[in-house]
């Protein structure tokens, strides 16, 4: 038996199409502008996460008492910390403002049979974003 | 403007390649010329093998779609001169097994778009004497903007998730379920949930969004499927609060 030689011609199956089946890279979301602000957007969620960590840390120590509170502190005023803590705010605020500009797309709220314009969506959050903030801002430092 | 431009269009024969390749064709560039014109005249005076589909040439039958530079467009409602000067690059719509050149094949998206029943469900028929199903104007506005799909499967090609996993059902399909969803004459909502709300249904979906902007009708299919995950996960709430009432 002859060892098999390679055809020139791609094997076909009569009434079979031969489809071509196109891969998709694992770099995928590198090749469009969208797709990558997409996956940022995605990232920004560590963000997010760094941040209720650190807001828990802070409760506790809140329930131990004031020396513990003071050496958390203490611990976040390190550069690197602070370095972390300024890259999150941006990736929570990136993470925010991107939210509240989807969810006009993603809430299709009717008044009066007629559906609300999406700009009045976004634009509600960012009110009560800035409500609860002044609220809170009241809250402690009043 | 130049007088003229360069297509590369992707060429495949399932005969002869193992993988698509481009041939470039040097086209007329006139002002009032669609893509889809300039793929006509190179079919018509250049090469007649070139193979593409095509009906209507006014973006109502949704054949046309391709790959124009990476994006997918309806060939007949792109202006060639938009490309200009040019090389302008034509493919097959992207993530769909590739028939022949710019020919792709559609049966995955009909079984899913069949799947998601998008027509009148009813329980019960109301007989012909009662006459018709009235529908006021602010009830066809509900659910019209859904209606105007006309599965081009551009949002297909636009959607990364449907490249990843094949096995997701897809923007057009899931807006032309909530479609008849949100039609006051139907009453298969229930029916379509068992579909959508499963994993490979709304909950595939990432919120990209690259679907609503490939739309050529603004049918914004993104929006359709974060809105019925809305539903799904209130129905998923009454469920869990007042099983007997939701069954």
């Amino acid at each position: 038996m002859s060892a098999p030689t390679t055809r020139s011609v791609p094997p076909h199956t009569p009434y079979h199409p031969r489809w071509y089946r196109t891969h998709v890279s694992t770099y995928w979301w590198m090749q469009q502008w969208s797709y990558f602000r997409f996956v940022l957007r995605e990232l920004t969620s560590l963000g997010v996460a760094y941040s209720c960590v650190i807001l828990l840390y802070f409760i506790r120590a809140l329930s131990v008492g004031p020396q513990a509170y003071e050496a958390l502190e203490r611990r976040l005023a390190s550069p690197v910390l602070v370095l972390l803590s300024f890259i999150s705010l941006l990736l929570v605020l990136f993470h925010t403002i991107t939210w509240f500009s989807l969810s006009a797309s993603a809430m299709a709220v009717r008044v009066g049979g007629k559906r609300i314009p999406g700009l009045f969506i976004t634009a509600s959050n960012y009110v009560a974003w800035l409500v609860i903030s002044g609220l809170l801002a009241w809250f402690l430092l009043r | 403007m130049p007088d003229t431009i360069q297509l590369d269009i992707a060429r495949y024969s399932p005969e002869r390649d193992e993988s698509p390749s481009f041939q470039s064709y040097t086209v007329p560039l006139r002002k009032d010329w669609v893509v889809l014109d300039a793929l006509n005249y190179i079919k018509d005076k250049i090469d007649g093998s070139v193979t593409f589909r095509w009906s209507c040439r006014m973006g109502v039958c949704g054949s046309c779609g391709m790959m124009v530079n990476g994006e997918p467009k309806l060939t007949c409602a792109t202006f060639l001169s938009s490309y200009a000067p040019g090389p302008a690059r034509v493919e097959p719509l992207r993530y769909f097994p590739v028939v022949r050149d710019l020919v792709v094949e559609m049966s995955d998206f009909m079984s899913k778009f069949r799947a998601v029943k998008p027509w009148l469900v009813r329980k019960e028929e109301k007989p012909i004497s009662q006459g018709e199903y009235l529908q006021t104007p602010q009830q066809l506005e509900n659910y019209k903007q859904f209606s105007m799909c006309i599965n081009c499967t551009l949002c297909y090609a636009a959607c990364p998730v449907y490249g990843l996993d094949p096995f997701f059902v897809g923007p057009a399909a899931i807006a032309m379920a909530q479609r008849y969803n949100l039609d006051s004459r139907d009453q298969g909502s229930e029916e379509r949930m068992e579909i959508l709300a499963q994993h490979e249904g709304i909950w595939g979906c990432t919120f990209v969004g690259e679907c609503t902007k490939a739309c050529p009708k603004n049918v914004d299919p993104a929006g359709s499927i974060q809105q019925y995950k809305l539903t799904a996960a209130m129905h998923w709430f009454k469920s869990l609060l007042m099983p007997k009432a939701s069954r």
